[in-house]
């Protein structure tokens, strides 16, 4: 058995067996022998280099027969990279003194060629990559004895485990084959991340170097609520997470039973369950769940893996799609929240030292304008067929808020002269997920309809940790108690003022933290769809004079540890249904 | 491509050992994935080196072959 630490990025519990992609997407197997076996490799290596020369031969001739010698040619070159002395004795080296198996000296050792080639500056030589990568999926294929898997075309259900995926591979996924995701690479705000949400994929990334630990076929768990990859768990391991997934399929159909009941604590307070949607097809899955309305609906999804900015019509397509199918439920959109590097358009792309205090978020929109604007004109013109809201994130300056605010009059106003009906009265609210922006809310509070609190970003400026960063990624604990004291704070301003505060954040998705911020004066919560029947559970088993108990006692307390230990034990204590014990 | 692919071929013919150099880069003759590396195109300049008992030859069969810009010269093993 094998535990890997990673980040979670999408809730949930996957086990099944491993499907390993290299980085070119092709299926490999990468993993060490037993010492003694390396005679036995080098042998199954010889016989699919013979099998491979085989079949070239036979493409050659009936190449060469078809479209002549100088096509064929082709063939009989990458015959020549096959029998390569050089690429042959660093095989043979690869598979007898480091007991790689025969997939995985062959993964290594063309991916190195292709890199080699690929960064050449001639043209000539980059194409060139292509036919060692040919030769590669040959030999592969005559190792495994079946053809190379792709991500869009799985054989099976299956864990996809992967140094990375590209945007371009996460997208044309098959949503009923892929159990789980975990990744080498990657992070909370990175491209896999978003489309495994979306997908309510459960997943993991950012393991760090693991797969030459894991051979296709091995089980493997995902946990996406800790983090955690187990590969080959033993029967204990195994036992306890099929246990929970029992645990999680009873109190399923319990679930449903309150579906269209209103989140209400037993005493009659309502608290507001909206969901974190990040494609327009997760409206109907918003509503099967019973959620109140949209918190969060990231955009982002539009930008990514793509060379060219998203047209105005995309955009409008895009939202107006979840405005209908939402019912005049509330729809609150949030405009682009990735930094330039994270969207795939290079072209606004500087390399950064620290992305994360960059020029990402509203930042990048505002020094954007013409971007900026094409997004707004479609919400506003979006925000004719429902209740549409506008959040900007991360506001950080009054001066922000405002040219953020004059872009969006000016639009408006644009519209207005070109004779498009226009929703005026288009509520507008910020992000809160900077400390500035909490020190300094009793100034903005006067220039916005409401405020959302993004607790994932809160914490990691609070608390000066990038939780993508594995070595201080222990720090970032969304119940600190800095950070609860900055949430208190926002909420306090905004009802003086009458706004509504929501939490976006992941730490809604916890019960205990959401009773705990129901207990602080929150009365809007937006998370997962996934994450809501479980919430409106908890929320309709307790009185808010008990949250507020809760919280009470939770402000006085002095670390995170204390104050998650504490939460747990509560939420133990008064909905013991939905806490299943260790 | 396919000079190299008939570079090799004829390497294999011989026993010396037959190296090529570019700007200090050196290829082995036998290795397609070597002389590749090489990123050598028309126009580049090149040294031709042959070590071994039938070197002489070697290195007359493969100056033809550049003389001849791997034309559908026909290389015999000429040991």
């Amino acid at each position: 058995m094998l535990e890997l630490q990673g980040i979670a990025v999408s809730p949930g519990v996957a086990i099944g067996r491993a499907l390993v992609f290299d980085r070119e997407g092709y299926r490999i197997t990468r993993c060490l022998v037993a010492v003694g076996e390396d005679e036995r490799e080098w042998e199954r290596l010889v016989d699919a280099v013979k099998q491979a020369y085989d079949k070239l031969e036979s493409s050659r001739q009936s190449t060469t027969a078809q479209l002549g010698e100088r096509l064929g040619n082709i063939f009989s070159a990458q015959q020549q990279i096959l029998h390569d002395p050089h690429l042959q004795s660093e095989l043979e080296s690869l598979i007898r003194t480091k007991t790689y198996s025969a997939e995985y000296a062959v993964s290594e050792v063309f991916t190195k060629y292709a890199s080699a080639f690929r960064k050449a500056t001639s043209t000539f030589l980059s194409e060139r990559a292509a036919d060692i990568r040919d030769v590669e999926r040959l030999l592969l294929e005559g190792l495994t004895g079946q053809p190379t898997a792709t991500l869009k075309q799985l054989p099976h259900e299956a864990i996809v485990v992967s140094h990375d995926l590209t945007p371009g591979e996460t997208a044309a996924f098959d949503r009923e084959k892929v159990l789980g995701i975990c990744t080498e690479a990657g992070g909370p705000g990175g491209h896999t991340a978003i489309v495994a949400r979306g997908m309510e994929i459960p997943a993991v990334v950012g393991v760090g170097n693991f797969l030459h630990n894991i051979r296709s076929g091995d089980e493997v768990i995902v946990d996406g609520h800790l983090g955690r990859i187990i590969v080959s768990p033993d029967e204990a391991t195994r036992d306890h997470y099929m246990q929970r997934r029992r645990f999680r399929q009873s109190i399923a159909t319990q679930l449903e039973e309150i579906r269209d009941l209103p989140a209400c604590t037993s005493d009659g307070v309502r608290i507001e369950l909206m969901a974190n949607v990040e494609f327009p097809n997760e409206a109907l899955s918003c509503i099967a769940r019973g959620a109140d309305g949209v918190g969060l609906y990231r955009t982002e999804f539009l930008y990514l893996g793509r060379d060219q900015e998203p047209t105005e019509e995309e955009h409008y397509q895009a939202y107006a799609q979840v405005v209908r199918d939402m019912q005049n439920r509330p729809v609150v959109i949030r405009t682009l929240d990735l930094g330039a590097d994270k969207m795939g358009m290079t072209m606004l792309a500087e390399p950064e030292n620290n992305p994360f205090l960059g020029l990402r978020s509203i930042r990048l929109s505002l020094r954007n304008p013409a971007l900026f604007r094409i997004q707004v004109r479609a919400i506003l013109r979006a925000a004719c067929l429902g209740d549409v809201r506008i959040m900007f994130p991360m506001i950080t300056t009054l001066d922000e808020l405002r040219s953020a605010r004059f872009l969006l009059r000016s639009v408006s106003e644009d519209l207005a002269s070109e004779g498009k009906h226009i929703q005026c009265a288009v509520q507008v609210g910020m992000m809160v997920e900077v400390p500035a922006a909490v020190l300094m809310l009793d100034r903005f509070i006067d220039e916005i309809d409401f405020v959302s609190i993004g607790t994932n970003d809160l914490t990691q400026y609070t608390l000066a940790v990038d939780r993508s960063n594995d070595s201080v990624a222990d720090l970032y604990q969304a119940c600190d108690p800095a950070v609860l004291r900055l949430i208190q704070r926002t909420q306090q301003i905004a009802s003086e003022k009458k706004k509504s505060t929501s939490v976006c954040g992941e730490m809604s998705n916890n019960p205990a933290y959401a009773l705990l911020l129901a207990g602080m004066g929150i009365r809007t919560l937006s998370l997962a769809p996934a994450a809501i029947p479980i919430l409106k559970k908890a929320i309709r088993s307790v009185t808010i004079g008990q949250c507020e108990a809760m919280a009470w006692r939770a402000l006085r307390l002095s670390t995170a540890r204390e104050v998650d230990a504490f939460v747990m034990n509560q939420l133990a204590g008064l909905v013991p249904e939905i806490v299943l014990q260790a | 491509m396919r000079p190299a692919d008939k570079l090799v071929r004829a390497a294999a013919g011989f026993q010396c050992q037959i190296e090529l150099e570019r700007a200090g880069q050196i290829a082995d003759c036998r290795s397609i994935l070597s002389l590749l590396t090489l990123g050598a195109t028309q126009g580049s300049e090149l040294v031709l080196r042959a070590q071994g008992p039938d070197a002489d030859e070697a290195i007359r069969v493969i100056r033809l072959m550049f003389d001849q810009q791997f034309d559908e010269l026909n290389v015999e093993q000429s040991t």
